[in-house]
């Protein structure tokens, strides 16, 4: 199929793929780095064309019910925001997974905490990756790298989402969000038609036939029994993510003595540094994560085995570092560096970090 | 023991609607939800919307609206009703997405999403149900407590220095643009289901002419809450929160009715 | 190739659209390229400023702190960004408004005196456009038919009528752009 060319923020790319993919919903609050999301769909005015609903809510408590209930009759619908905003969802995060139901939420998240900055950080790692909100529960985190994979990742969220009848969340940050870059857009698909909802999510709430039982969408079961049983059918999902959903890209790996562990903005800069690494003779690769959860743990342990060092690469205190180190269970040194805050690090920076604490260290 | 020679068609006087499943109720006797889930139902089947009815149930006593209504269902979080209906009704406009809340749920933490999806005229029928306490965690003090109230968190009695006033949201909602019928009623008597019925019946026929907004607060009581036998209730229910929240209609075809 | 370039001015001055030009030209000329502005309160109406990159390898980091080219339209922007600088690089400067000019010594410093010209000429519009063309003089990093294409991409179709104008404001940037100190 023909690709078209455009040159794009990465905000805007969500709210083009959300309108290419089909979506029928976004909800949203204005936030600093992310307002352009909901000003291109507003401007786009997709509700005359594809049909796709947009609304502006009076909070990021309200845009993320409005999903929930989006969701619950089976409509593909997201929201988008930036830290604080997201932190303002998590209730509505948890209650779309304990009632496992399919939506996509982008963070472009800013430094922290409390209203912090709003420049760039991924210091929202825990929360996206460790629940957020309440309970036992995980959500499918995307961490795009370039405003392609902002657009990319929206189809791709939508696909394990209702897959997996799952929160997605794409974890981006104010770099990713406001650079605009070449984007190759696809074809519109078109929004799924009520006979093709009534069949792909005959769970949905949209209204009941005389010949099915009323379906009830809750994430609560006062019989503890149950919901245990609850718990353990979700346990058992995201197993079955980790086993076949989690996604990587190797880079410069083959011949390397140590290696990066980094996402998003954070994995471009130590591609530079590589770069830079290789042009001092050291030889040095990058493990970049696209799935956050689930965490490429298995590539993790066999990179451990086989490298002198690894250095975790991520704007903030050090929140990815944990699960790297989890994953390569002290077979190799796992440092950690990253600037925070708003701060982005340079590739020089990362360069000299993995000389200090891991070459010389 | 059923006789069959009574149970026959000729001798049918009342039949339990089919929009009520037949679950067992969890309601206290006396208590007003299961008479106003019964209206709520027998408008839908009235009207034959059952296959276009979606109820977003709370959080509180009627928490468990999803397995008495058989309709589809969706259980919200606290307060977030209004918000989860506007999302059902913009994108199926042709439905009947209705809330079913009480006090705590609309006037307390849900006032946010009460309010703005009242102000944006949204298609929705809202079911309110004022019984001035919260009755599923135990008998706390909601919004709509009134003054001198013994509560759980107000045992001495509710004062305006702790906690200020009782919330009269229903007048207040009446106030913005995007509401079109803002009614009081109450299920205390046989005459005053009969109204409240044609009330809920009024709200979800503005929904099919799709003109914003339609709020029916049926003032109820809660005998376990307020410690008292349902009779006394509904006896206290008429002198104390009938002069605070009076009976009528507020708001009709968008425009206030003058007292 | 990589050119790395900062452009910097008040709020107004068209310098985000100057880059989005210029990284639209890039991308019809089949280069890789990015824009990043600064964001958030700095729009409102004091400095603004944009880094672009083109390519001809995919670009590992958008965000960089040292640039071979500075395009500078005001003294805060040139107090903030001479220094960042790559040593043998490119700082060009519009010299309206700027009373400490540049005083490096290992860099090539230009000048284009834009505003005085544009008001000269009654192209206040196109300003920016003289900037640009006195860039690509120093630095040919996108031909003058991409240039064409890319106005014709990031501009709006309303807009379109003002090509030719855009284009004239190119060429005058080239003809104007004087050598303050080459290496």
């Amino acid at each position: 199929m023909a690709k078209e060319l455009k040159l794009m923020k990465g905000n805007e790319a969500i709210a083009e793929a959300a309108i290419r993919s089909g979506c029928d919903g976004y909800f949203g609050y204005p936030i600093t780095p992310q307002s352009e999301v909901m000003e291109h769909l507003m401007i786009e005015k997709p509700w005359e064309t594809t049909g796709m609903v947009v609304l502006q809510a009076e909070s990021e408590t309200s845009s993320i019910n409005m999903v929930y209930g989006g969701a619950a009759a089976g409509k593909k619908v997201m929201t988008s925001s930036s830290s604080p905003g997201i932190s303002l969802m998590q209730e509505g995060l948890t209650y779309l997974a304990g009632a496992e139901l399919p939506a996509l939420v982008v963070n472009v998240v800013r430094g922290g905490p409390g209203l912090g900055t709003i420049q760039p950080s991924q210091a929202d790692y825990f929360q996206a990756v460790k629940g957020g909100g309440h309970g036992d529960y995980q959500m499918y985190v995307l961490a795009p790298a370039s405003v392609q994979e902002m657009y990319d990742f929206v189809f791709l969220g939508w696909e394990i989402a209702f897959k997996y009848r799952n929160p997605v969340m794409i974890l981006s940050d104010g770099a990713i969000g406001q650079v605009m870059e070449k984007l190759y857009v696809g074809p519109h698909i078109p929004r799924w038609t009520e006979e093709e909802l009534r069949k792909n999510a005959p769970w949905a709430s949209c209204g009941k036939p005389a010949d099915r039982d009323h379906n009830i969408i809750t994430s609560l079961d006062l019989d503890s029994a149950k919901q245990e049983l609850h718990n353990h059918k979700l346990q058992a999902k995201y197993r079955e993510m980790e086993e076949k959903e989690v996604l990587f890209e190797a880079i410069n790996c083959e011949d390397a003595e140590y290696i990066f562990v980094a996402y998003g903005s954070s994995a471009r800069i130590a591609q530079k540094a590589i770069q830079l690494g290789r042009e001092k003779g050291i030889k040095v690769g990058l493990l970049r994560l696209i799935t956050l959860f689930p965490f490429p743990k298995k590539q993790i342990a066999e990179f451990s085995k086989k490298v002198k060092g690894m250095l975790a690469v991520e704007m903030s205190a050090g929140q990815m570092v944990e699960d790297v180190r989890l994953a390569a269970e002290f077979r190799c040194p796992v440092e950690h560096f990253g600037r925070y805050g708003g701060i982005i690090h340079t590739p020089h920076e990362v360069l000299e970090a993995l000389e200090e604490k891991i070459i010389k260290g | 023991m059923f006789n069959p020679d009574i149970i026959k068609p000729e001798n049918l006087v009342y039949e339990k609607t089919n929009v009520l499943t037949d679950a067992i109720m969890h309601y206290c006797p006396g208590c007003g939800h299961g008479t106003t889930h019964r209206i709520v139902a027998e408008v839908i089947e009235e009207m034959g919307i059952q296959d276009k009815a979606i109820c977003i149930a709370p959080v509180g006593c009627s928490v468990l609206a999803y397995n008495y209504f058989n309709v589809d269902a969706i259980g919200a979080a606290h307060g977030r009703a209004p918000a989860i209906a506007t999302a059902v009704q913009r994108m199926f406009p042709d439905r009947h997405t209705f809330t079913y809340q009480g006090d705590g749920d609309l006037a307390a933490i849900g006032t946010a999403e009460t309010i703005h999806a009242c102000n944006r005229g949204e298609n929705i029928v809202i079911i309110f149900i004022n019984n001035g306490i919260y009755g599923m965690t135990g008998g706390q003090m909601a919004p709509t407590t009134l003054l001198g109230m013994k509560t759980a968190t107000s045992p001495y009695g509710r004062t305006v220095e702790l906690n200020g006033y009782p919330l009269q949201i229903t007048e207040l909602l009446a106030e913005l643009p995007g509401t079109y019928y803002i009614t009081r009623q109450s299920v205390h008597t046989a005459a005053a289901v009969r109204k409240t019925k044609k009330a809920i019946r009024q709200a979800f026929e503005n929904q099919k002419n799709k003109k914003g907004t339609s709020l029916v607060e049926v003032v109820s009581n809660c005998n376990s809450g307020w410690k008292m036998t349902p009779v006394e209730a509904n006896k206290w229910m008429v002198e104390n929160m009938f002069v605070k929240y009076p009976i009528g209609d507020i708001k009709v075809d968008g425009e206030k009715v003058k007292k | 190739m990589t050119e790395e370039i900062i452009i910097a001015g008040f709020g107004g001055q068209g310098v985000l659209s100057m880059g989005k030009i210029l990284a639209y030209s890039g991308a019809m000329q089949d280069k890789e390229v990015s824009w990043m502005p600064s964001y958030g309160p700095e729009m409102r109406g004091g400095t603004a400023n944009v880094s672009v990159i083109i390519s001809d390898e995919r670009i590992s980091s958008p965000i960089i702190s040292q640039f071979d080219t500075a395009i500078i339209l005001n003294q805060q922007s040139l107090d903030k960004f001479e220094k960042t600088v790559k040593p043998g690089g490119v700082l060009l400067y519009d010299p309206n408004g700027v009373f400490n000019p540049p005083t490096r010594k290992d860099i090539n410093i230009y000048k284009v005196a834009a505003t005085e010209k544009a008001s000269e000429l009654g192209m206040a519009k196109v300003f920016n456009m003289i900037v640009l063309g006195a860039f690509l003089e120093v630095k040919p990093v996108v031909t003058e038919e991409f240039i064409e294409k890319g106005l014709l991409k990031s501009l709006p179709e309303r807009h379109h009528k003002m090509i030719p104008e855009n284009l004239k404001a190119v060429q005058t940037g080239k003809s104007i752009v004087e050598t303050v100190f080459e290496l």
